[in-house]
């Protein structure tokens, strides 16, 4: 590595701080916009982890992948569904929340113990190719992994269709569960909800 | 403290800690679009572990580089098959909220 020691602790602690912080307020703040744009504040440093481990590439792509695409989808959406709404009060959350915090701690702790515990089998250094790990996820993306790629690319087809399917406008002239004509123009604010009274 | 790298150990722990907040707003959140939030938390957890298990066991072959690169891969599908379904469910009905969600209730 070409960073000095003690550049590399500070970045590290920052970035993991950044990390444990923003994730904690994405899952504890009201506003779900400060929760999305904290997200993205976590992808960053989750890139600037990788970039520490020496990957450049895959740092490149969290950024372009997560904050580019995932980010500004999560945005999309909470701009497309974010009406404001009185929650209805759950009878049994003080104990929901109690019996899911604990199951929390006790899993962080199992998994912190393993963390500490385990004799990790560490290669040495010396072995470690560095900066060239580009050229070796490309042979390796291009030789022994060539059906996962290929899969993948098939993968993201089927989910760009089944996106496009689902979230596609409805233009049937007839109401599928009431039977009543629709109101082409107030598709997205039908008088009534369709399902609600099923249950 | 005379180290010559980061521990292993810091990025496994950073790695747990993320991945047990993404649990935690997965059970505890009532808006859907938070609930896909903790499943991208959780996802980058995964990451995270794969890539310092690279870096530091793995260190000439990388295999666990391209294996972050298939889960961004498909982390990237998910959320964008998991928000068109999220759209779908609020036009049906006009709600994000998780509890209202209960067709599948036995």
């Amino acid at each position: 590595m070409s960073i000095a020691i003690t550049t590399q602790f500070i970045c590290f602690t920052v970035l993991s701080l950044v990390v444990i912080i923003g994730a904690l307020g994405v899952v504890l703040l009201e506003s779900i916009v400060y929760s999305a744009f904290l997200l993205g504040g976590v992808f960053m440093s989750v890139a600037g982890l990788y970039l520490l481990l020496n990957a450049s590439f895959v740092a490149a792509a969290q950024v372009l992948v997560y904050v580019g695409a995932v980010n500004v989808l999560i945005i999309f959406a909470i701009m497309l569904v974010n009406k404001k709404e009185d929650l209805k009060p759950i009878n049994d959350i003080k104990s929901r929340r109690v019996i899911s915090t604990s199951i929390c701690l006790t899993l962080l702790s199992l998994l912190i113990r393993v963390d500490l515990t385990n004799v990790w089998n560490l290669s040495s250094p010396q072995n470690s190719i560095g900066e060239e790990s580009t050229i070796r996820i490309g042979e390796h993306l291009f030789s022994d992994y060539l059906l996962p790629f290929e899969v993948a690319s098939v993968l993201l087809l089927m989910a760009m269709i089944g996106a496009i399917v689902l979230a596609r406008r409805d233009v049937m002239s007839k109401d599928i569960s009431t039977g009543l004509p629709v109101d082409q123009e107030l598709i997205e604010k039908s008088s009534e909800p369709l399902l609600t009274n099923k249950n | 403290m005379n180290l010559e790298s980061i521990p292993l150990q810091a990025f496994l722990i950073v790695s747990s800690a993320l991945f047990c907040i993404g649990i935690w707003g997965l059970l505890n959140s009532r808006n859907a679009v938070r609930v896909l939030m903790s499943i991208e938390l959780m996802l980058n957890a995964v990451n995270i572990n794969l890539m310092a298990f690279s870096s530091y066991i793995d260190n000439n072959l990388i295999q666990g580089q391209v294996f972050t690169i298939f889960v961004i891969t498909v982390a990237a599908a998910e959320a964008a098959v998991g928000l068109a379904i999220l759209l779908s469910l609020y036009r049906n009905r006009v709600t994000v909220d998780m509890e209202s969600f209960n067709l599948l209730k036995w």
